[in-house]
C-alpha cells in the first residue's frame, strides 16, 4: 500500500515536470503575439523572393483575400513604384496569398485581423487594418519616421525576426 | 541497364551543371543589348551609363528621382529601398550575382526605368548602364 502510495507521487512528479518543461521551452512553431501562427507550414519560393526584394515579405494572414487581390491586380503602381511580375509568377504568389489570407482559416493572427475589418473592408496596406493600428498605438509618430526605421512598412527595424514570422512583443527592439 | 540510366543521369547532371557555369554575364549581357541595339559592344559607354545612373528625373509624384537615389552614389556599396530594406550592391566588383541572369536584369530594367525615367530603357542604355557598372569599383 506505501509502496503504491509512493510510487504515485512519483508519477505525478514526473509527469507535472514534463509538462512544466514542455509549456516553458520555446516553441519552434513560428508565433506571433499571443501564439497565433503568422507564417503557413508551408510558403512560397516566388512569394519569398519576389516581394521581399524590396520590403519584408508580409505574412498572407495579415490581409484578407480581397485585398490580396486588389494588390496583385495593381503590381505596376505598387505605393508608387513598379513592381510589375509575369503573368505565371503573379499568378502564383497571388494563389498563395489566397490559400493563408486573414479570412482563409488557417491562422489565429487571421481571424484576429479579420475582427477588426469590416465585412467588405480590403485595405491596401497592412497599417490600415484597426489590428495593427491598435498594437502600434504606444509608438509615437516621430519614432515610425526615424531614418533608422523609415516607414511603418519596415516590420523588421523593430521586429528582428519578421522574417521567420515572429512577433512576439518581447523581443521588439526600437533602433534610435 | 541500371548502369546505363546511372550514366545518363550523370551526363545530364554535367549537362546541366554546365549550363548554370555558362549563365550569362555583364559580358555576355554587354554584347546582346549591342547586338539589339546594332551597335559595336566597344561602342557602349561607361561614361553614359554613369550619367544614366545619376541624373535625377522628375519622377511620378513631382520628387527627384534617381537610380543613384536607392543604390547610393556609390554603386559597390550597398543601398536601401524605399522601405529601408537593404540592396545588396549593384556594381559586380563588390557582388558577382549581379548580370548572371538575364530574365532578372530585363526584369529590373523594366521596372525601374519606367519608375526613374516613365519609360522603358533602350538597348543602347542598358548596355551603357552594364558598361558602367562593370567597372566600377
Amino acid at each position: 500500500m506505501n509502496n503504491y502510495f509512493l510510487r504515485g507521487i512519483g508519477v505525478v512528479g514526473a509527469v507535472g515536470l514534463a509538462s512544466l518543461l514542455a509549456f516553458s521551452l520555446p516553441s519552434n512553431e513560428a508565433r506571433g503575439d499571443g501564439g497565433g501562427r503568422v507564417l503557413p507550414q508551408t510558403v512560397s519560393k516566388a512569394w519569398q523572393q519576389e516581394c521581399a526584394s524590396c520590403h519584408v515579405a508580409y505574412a498572407p494572414a495579415f490581409l484578407p483575400k480581397a485585398s490580396w487581390r486588389r494588390l496583385m491586380g495593381g503590381l505596376d503602381h505598387h505605393f508608387g513604384e513598379n513592381a510589375s511580375l509575369d503573368p505565371a509568377t503573379q499568378a502564383d504568389i497571388l494563389r498563395f496569398l489566397e490559400t493563408n489570407a486573414a479570412d482563409s482559416g488557417t491562422s489565429r493572427m487571421g481571424s484576429r485581423v479579420m475582427r477588426s475589418l469590416g465585412a467588405n473592408d480590403a485595405p491596401l496596406r497592412i497599417t490600415e487594418t484597426r489590428w495593427f493600428v491598435r498594437k502600434h498605438d504606444e509608438v509615437p509618430h516621430a519614432v515610425w519616421s526615424r531614418k533608422s526605421i523609415g516607414s511603418a512598412a519596415n516590420c523588421a527595424a523593430c521586429h528582428r525576426q519578421a522574417e521567420q514570422g515572429l512577433f512576439d512583443e518581447d523581443a521588439v527592439r526600437i533602433p534610435k | 541497364m541500371t548502369k546505363r540510366v546511372a550514366f545518363i543521369g550523370l551526363a545530364w547532371l554535367a549537362l546541366a551543371a554546365g549550363a548554370a557555369a555558362a549563365a550569362d554575364s555583364p559580358a555576355s549581357l554587354m554584347a546582346g543589348y549591342a547586338h539589339e541595339a546594332g551597335v559595336p559592344v566597344t561602342s557602349l559607354s561607361a561614361q553614359r551609363g554613369a550619367a544614366l545612373y545619376r541624373t535625377e528625373h522628375p519622377g511620378r509624384n513631382g520628387q527627384a528621382v534617381s537610380c543613384a537615389g536607392c543604390h547610393t552614389s556609390n554603386p559597390a556599396q550597398p543601398g536601401r529601398t524605399r522601405v529601408g530594406k537593404r540592396i545588396e550592391p549593384l556594381a559586380p566588383a563588390a557582388n558577382p550575382q549581379r548580370f548572371t541572369d538575364a530574365a532578372k536584369v530585363e526584369k529590373w530594367f523594366r521596372r525601374n526605368c519606367q519608375d526613374v525615367l516613365q519609360r522603358e530603357c533602350s538597348a543602347q542604355e542598358k548596355g551603357d548602364f552594364i558598361a558602367w557598372l562593370s567597372q566600377a569599383r
